[in-house]
C-alpha cells in the first residue's frame, strides 16, 4: 500500500494501513461513512475550508501553541534538552479541539443538524460541546457512568455549554461502551446526525481525517524547533490511548529517519497485572469499532476492559495507523504505569509550574528512563497534550489527600 | 455453490405458499443448557429457520435486549466453541431446520477464519450473518464462506440506496435480511406499508428470498410482514421472554408460547 520510501502515504483507498484499519461497520452506517469520505476529500480541495479552519484555530483555539523549553526539567534530569509542546494551552485545555473544529466544519458543510460524540476523560466531550455551542448545533455526548463519576468538572463544563451528557450504563461503563452507544445513536439517527469521533480510530476515513486535523501539532513543532534550534528534534514523545495527539505530533516527522519516535501506552498497574491499557504490548490484532487494530481481548475474542488511572487512555484499542507503525518498527512503543505517571505529574507541577493531564503525564514519565543518559545537545519534544486541572481529584485520591 | 438447507427450506415454503418464520436466540442465554432446550424446541413451535447469536462484549448494532442476552451468555461461559458444540448436538435430532450463526466479526477472527468455517460446516451451520462485515470487507469472511459452502447472508437497510444495493447483493446467498428501520435491534416496528415499498425495490434487484426483521413482537405484526415478505425475523421479543422468566423451565415454556403465537400468525397468511 505504501511507497517504499515513505511512511506518510497511508491509508490506501479502502482505508487500510497494512492489514489495519478498514470499514467494519453495520450496513446502515456504510452509506454514511462513504458520504463522509467524499465530503472530506472535497473539503481538502477547497481553499475556503482551509482558510476558515485556520482562522478559527488562530482566533478561537489560540494556535499556534508554544513550544516551550522546559529548563528546570532539563536540569533535573541532567541530560537531553527537553521541550514541551503546549497543547494544554489551547482553548478547552487539550489537543482535542483541533480535531473537533475540523470535524464540525465538515458537519456544517454536509448540512448536518445534530452532533454526537463519545468521551472518556471528558476532554473530547468538552471540545465537542464547545464547537457545537460555537456553531449552534444540538449535541449529545456519550460518557460511561464510571467516567462521569471520576471526571465531574468536565461533565459540568459540557452541560454549561448546552450539551446533553448521556450516561452509558452498558458493558464496562467506560470509553469503549460510550463509543458503542454513540454508534447506536448514529445508526438510529442517520439522516441529520454527524458523529465527531475523538481519536484516530473508527471506520475509514476517521483515522485519517482525525490525524490530518491533528497534524497541525507536528507541523508547528517543525517550524518552531527550526526557529529555536535551527534543526529537527532527535526524539518525539507522546502518550497513547487511541493515539490522536501522538499521531498529530508524529506524522509530519515519519519520513525524517533521524527522528526517533516514541509512543507511551498506559501500563496501569503493570502489564503483567492484566490491568492496563497497553493494546500493543498486551493485546493482539482484532476488529472493533469499525477497524482492525491491536485490542485487549481474551482467547475467545471478547474485549477485555482496559485500566488506567487516566480516563483518557482507558481504551482497549489503539488507532490502526499506530498498529501499523508498530509492526513496521518506525515508531517505538513503550509504556508507563499509573505510579510512574503520578510521579511525573507531580514533578512537572513542582519544577515547571505546569499541571499536566494524567494522559500527558505518561509521556513525561518516559523522560526519566531516557533523558538522563542522553547528551546535552539531544533534543526531546514531549507533547503536553492537555492540562491536568480536570485530574486534581483523581490525583488527590491516589495520593491519599482529602480535598 | 451447492444447495443448502436454507435454499431447500425457502423452496418448500414457496410451494406451501407462506413466509418463513425466522427466530433469533442467543447461544448460552440464559445458560448453555437452557439455550439448547430452547433451540431444540423452536422447530416444533413453528420456527422455519433458527438464527443463533454468537455473544460479543461490544454488540454495537444491538439494542438493550440483545446486549443483555449477550452478557448473560458470556457470564454463563459461552464461547464460540461451545456455540458450535450446541449446534452439533442440535443436528443429532434435526437435519432439516436451517441454522444461521449471527454476530460480530472479532470472535470469528480470533478463532481463525479457516478453522471457523470448517468447524461451523462440520457442526451443521448453513449460513452466517456478520453485522460488522459490509460488502467492502468481503474478502475477510464472505468469499471464504461461500467457498466453504456456507450462505453469507447480508443485511440491507433503509440507507442502502440503489447504487449500493447492487454491491450488497453481489456476493450474498441464502436470503436477504431486510432491516426495516435505521436503528438497533428491538426498536419500534415500522409500518407495513413503508416496508412493502422498500421490499419491492429489493425484489426488483434479486431473486433471493427477502426476510424482514427489527421490531416484530406479536403474531399479528408477524402476519402483516408475512403478507408482503418471504420471511419474518423475531429476536428481541423472544429474548425478552427469557429475561422476564423466573427460572429456566419458565424461560423455555414462555419462549415456546410466543413462538407458537407468532408461528400461527404467519401460518394464517397462506396464499394459494
Amino acid at each position: 500500500m505504501t511507497q517504499l520510501n515513505t511512511f506518510r502515504s497511508g491509508p490506501d483507498e479502502t482505508g487500510h494501513f497494512g492489514i489495519y484499519g478498514g470499514r467494519f461497520v453495520a450496513e446502515t452506517l456504510m452509506p454514511l461513512i462513504l458520504e463522509l469520505n467524499e465530503a472530506y476529500e472535497a473539503s481538502k480541495k477547497d481553499p475556503e475550508f482551509a482558510a476558515r479552519l485556520s482562522s478559527l484555530l488562530k482566533h478561537y483555539v489560540g494556535r499556534e501553541s508554544p513550544l516551550y523549553f522546559a529548563e528546570r526539567l532539563t536540569e533535573h534530569f541532567g541530560g537531553a534538552k527537553i521541550y514541551l509542546k503546549r497543547e494544554d494551552l489551547n482553548h478547552t485545555g487539550a489537543h482535542k479541539i483541533n480535531n473537533c473544529m475540523g470535524q464540525i466544519l465538515l458537519a456544517l458543510r454536509m448540512g448536518k443538524k445534530r452532533i454526537i460524540a463519545e468521551t472518556g476523560a471528558g476532554q473530547h466531550g468538552v471540545a465537542t460541546a464547545t464547537v457545537a455551542a460555537r456553531f449552534g448545533l444540538p449535541c449529545a455526548i456519550y460518557m460511561g457512568e464510571t467516567d462521569i463519576e471520576r471526571q465531574k468538572p468536565n461533565v459540568f463544563r459540557m452541560k454549561l455549554m448546552g450539551a446533553e451528557v448521556v450516561p452509558v450504563t452498558s458493558g464496562s461503563r467506560t470509553l469503549k461502551d460510550a463509543m458503542n452507544e454513540a454508534l447506536r445513536d448514529w445508526v438510529t439517527n442517520v439522516d441529520d446526525t454527524f458523529y465527531i469521533i475523538g481519536t484516530v480510530a473508527g471506520p475509514h476515513p476517521y483515522p485519517q481525517l482525525v490525524r490530518d486535523f491533528q497534524n497541525v501539532i507536528g507541523e508547528e513543532v517543525r517550524r518552531q524547533i527550526m526557529d529555536q534550534e535551527g534543526r529537527l528534534p532527535d526524539t518525539l514523545l507522546a502518550c497513547i490511548g487511541g493515539g490522536s495527539n501522538a499521531m498529530g505530533l508524529f506524522h509530519p516527522f515519519l519520513d525524517d529517519e533521524d527522528v526517533d519516535i516514541i509512543g507511551v501506552e498506559a501500563a496501569g498497574h503493570g502489564i503483567d497485572s492484566g490491568q492496563h491499557a497497553a493494546s500493543l504490548k498486551g493485546g493482539r490484532p482484532g476488529v472493533l469499532h469499525g477497524n482492525r487494530t491491536y485490542l485487549l481481548q481474551d482467547d475467545d475474542g471478547q474485549i477485555i476492559e482496559a485500566h488506567s488511572i487516566s480516563a483518557g487512555l482507558d481504551y482497549p484499542g489503539i488507532g490502526p495507523e499506530h498498529a501499523w507503525l508498530n509492526d513496521t518498527g518506525r515508531v517505538n512503543y513503550v509504556n508507563a504505569t499509573d505510579d510512574e505517571a503520578l510521579e511525573a505529574f507531580q514533578l512537572c507541577c513542582k519544577l515547571e509550574g505546569i499541571i499536566p493531564a494524567l494522559e500527558s503525564s505518561h509521556a513525561l514519565a518516559h523522560l526519566k528512563k531516557i533523558a538522563p543518559n542522553l547528551p546535552k545537545d539531544h533534543i526531546i519534544v514531549v507533547n503536553l497534550s492537555g492540562r491536568g486541572d480536570k485530574d486534581i481529584f483523581t490525583v488527590a485520591d491516589a495520593l491519599g489527600v482529602e480535598l | 455453490m451447492s444447495e443448502t438447507r436454507i435454499d431447500r427450506r425457502f423452496r418448500a415454503l414457496k410451494q406451501e405458499g407462506r413466509a418463513a418464520f425466522v427466530t433469533f436466540v442467543m447461544a448460552g442465554d440464559p445458560n448453555q443448557e437452557t439455550a439448547f432446550r430452547i433451540m431444540q424446541g423452536l422447530p416444533e413451535a413453528g420456527a422455519d429457520i433458527i438464527e443463533v447469536g454468537m455473544p460479543f462484549t461490544d454488540p454495537m448494532a444491538d439494542g438493550p435486549a440483545i446486549q443483555q442476552a449477550g452478557l448473560r451468555a458470556l457470564a454463563s461461559g459461552t464461547t464460540l466453541k461451545s456455540t458450535l458444540s450446541m449446534i452439533r448436538e442440535f443436528r443429532k435430532d434435526n437435519d432439516d431446520t436451517p441454522v444461521v450463526l449471527m454476530g460480530y466479526y472479532n470472535p470469528i477472527y480470533s478463532y481463525g477464519v479457516d478453522r471457523f468455517l470448517e468447524d461451523a460446516r462440520d457442526a451443521g451451520v448453513d449460513g452466517l450473518i456478520v453485522v460488522d462485515l459490509p460488502s467492502e470487507e468481503d474478502e475477510e469472511l464472505c468469499l471464504p464462506a461461500m467457498k466453504a459452502g456456507l450462505n453469507f447472508i447480508r443485511l440491507t437497510t433503509p440507507t442502502t440506496d440503489d447504487k449500493r444495493l447492487e454491491a450488497v447483493l453481489k456476493n450474498t446467498s441464502g436470503f436477504i435480511y431486510y432491516v426495516s428501520i435505521a436503528g438497533t435491534t428491538g426498536a419500534a416496528a415500522p409500518k407495513a406499508s413503508d416496508v412493502a415499498q422498500s421490499l419491492q425495490r429489493i425484489k426488483n434487484a434479486t431473486d433471493l428470498p427477502v426476510a424482514v426483521g427489527f421490531g416484530i413482537r406479536s403474531g399479528a405484526q408477524a402476519a402483516e410482514i408475512a403478507e408482503i415478505a418471504d420471511g419474518a425475523v423475531v429476536g428481541s421479543a423472544l429474548i425478552d421472554r427469557i429475561a422476564a422468566a423466573e427460572n429456566d423451565d419458565e424461560a423455555v415454556r414462555s419462549v415456546m408460547e410466543l413462538a407458537s403465537e407468532i408461528s400461527a400468525g404467519i401460518r394464517s397468511t397462506v396464499k394459494h
